[in-house]
């Protein structure tokens, strides 16, 4: 595979990982992870009655879609909850990625760092492949690689507020500072320039859901971030233009008419 | 017996967590489950006792971001 994405040993051609939540419908769930060219969605564990169909009816939705699952700890406000919501999730969803977020402030849903490095440090002794929502601190980036996370997940902004990248800068550095270690944007994103923007920085992956989920139309929206993140992913590779604070013609000067100076 | 499930107070007569399931209507469901916070694996949950007070989560694929 050309370019691939390789997450814990695993290659992907799409860059894409989409959520599953707050869609319209479940129909346009599964268009919408059909038009993304997403090869791994986000899942959850909530609280159901007994007698309900409706996990079963999602996760039988989800396999259909062929995508495979990454499950989250959505909500967990402690490493222990968070422990506890992993060990579930790898049960019911059968996979031992989990994506690892430990809430630590309310208003901005900011991921707590002694929280997640915490349940980072148990979850992979215990074997799992951690993908931590952390903040973009490079001590906390080093410390969670040192408890054997191999793939970090900086947020761009607060989950769901499609607010895009607040901090370029500091997304620039962890870029730079970790080079070789699969580093995916999660979180603020809410327009495909965003998901551009971030590609274009080096980032290998975008990690998004209320955008498209939240879209006018759905499916349009996934299909226009996939393009994005294409994009955004060649130009990369592509290595953009420094920029210049002066102008430069772009067609030679040589040679043009009505030159009085030529030699 | 007095016991939380879901964060819910309810009257139950099963005495193991799998008994509790059949009770409840889970039935074939799938679900995960958790006793006081600490995870059971479904293979444990006949061995799994209940007590009064107890703490019982029974958690669902869910959709998720």
């Amino acid at each position: 595979m050309q370019d691939a994405l390789t997450l814990y040993g695993e290659n992907f051609s799409s860059r894409l990982l989409l959520g599953t939540a707050r869609y319209p419908s479940p129909s346009i769930l599964a268009e919408a992870i059909r038009a993304s060219q997403s090869q791994i969605v986000t899942v959850s564990l909530r609280r159901e009655a007994g007698g309900s169909r409706a996990g079963q009816g999602f996760w039988e939705l989800v396999r259909a879609s062929g995508a495979r699952v990454l499950p989250n700890t959505a909500g967990c406000r402690t490493a222990r909850e968070a422990v506890t919501t992993a060990q579930m999730a790898r049960e019911v969803f059968a996979t031992d990625w989990i994506k690892l977020e430990v809430i630590g402030d309310e208003d901005t849903l900011q991921p707590d760092p002694f929280g997640l490095l915490e349940a980072a440090r148990s979850l992979s002794s215990e074997g799992f492949h951690v993908f931590p929502y952390m903040t973009e601190d490079l001590v906390l980036a080093e410390k969670l690689l040192d408890v054997g996370c191999r793939v970090l997940m900086p947020w761009a902004a607060p989950i769901g507020s499609g607010r895009g990248i607040n901090n370029a800068f500091g997304l620039r550095a962890l870029r730079a500072r970790f080079p070789r270690v699969p580093l995916i944007v999660d979180a603020g994103i809410g327009a495909p320039s965003h998901a551009t923007a971030a590609m274009e920085l080096g980032y290998d992956a975008i990690l998004l859901n209320t955008a498209v989920a939240r879209a006018g139309d759905p499916t349009t929206m996934a299909r226009a971030f996939c393009h994005a993140i294409e994009a955004g992913r060649a130009a990369y590779l592509a290595q953009p233009m420094t920029p210049r604070d002066l102008a430069e013609p772009s067609t030679p000067l040589i040679g043009r008419a009505f030159d009085e100076e030529a030699p | 017996m007095r016991i939380r499930v879901n964060g819910e107070a309810r009257e139950v007569a099963a005495p193991t967590l799998d008994e509790l399931l059949a009770e409840l209507g889970y039935d074939d469901q799938l679900v995960a489950t958790a006793l006081n916070r600490a995870f059971v694996r479904a293979k444990d949950r006949s061995l799994t006792k209940l007590k009064e007070g107890d703490a019982v989560e029974i958690l669902a694929p869910k959709q998720g971001g």
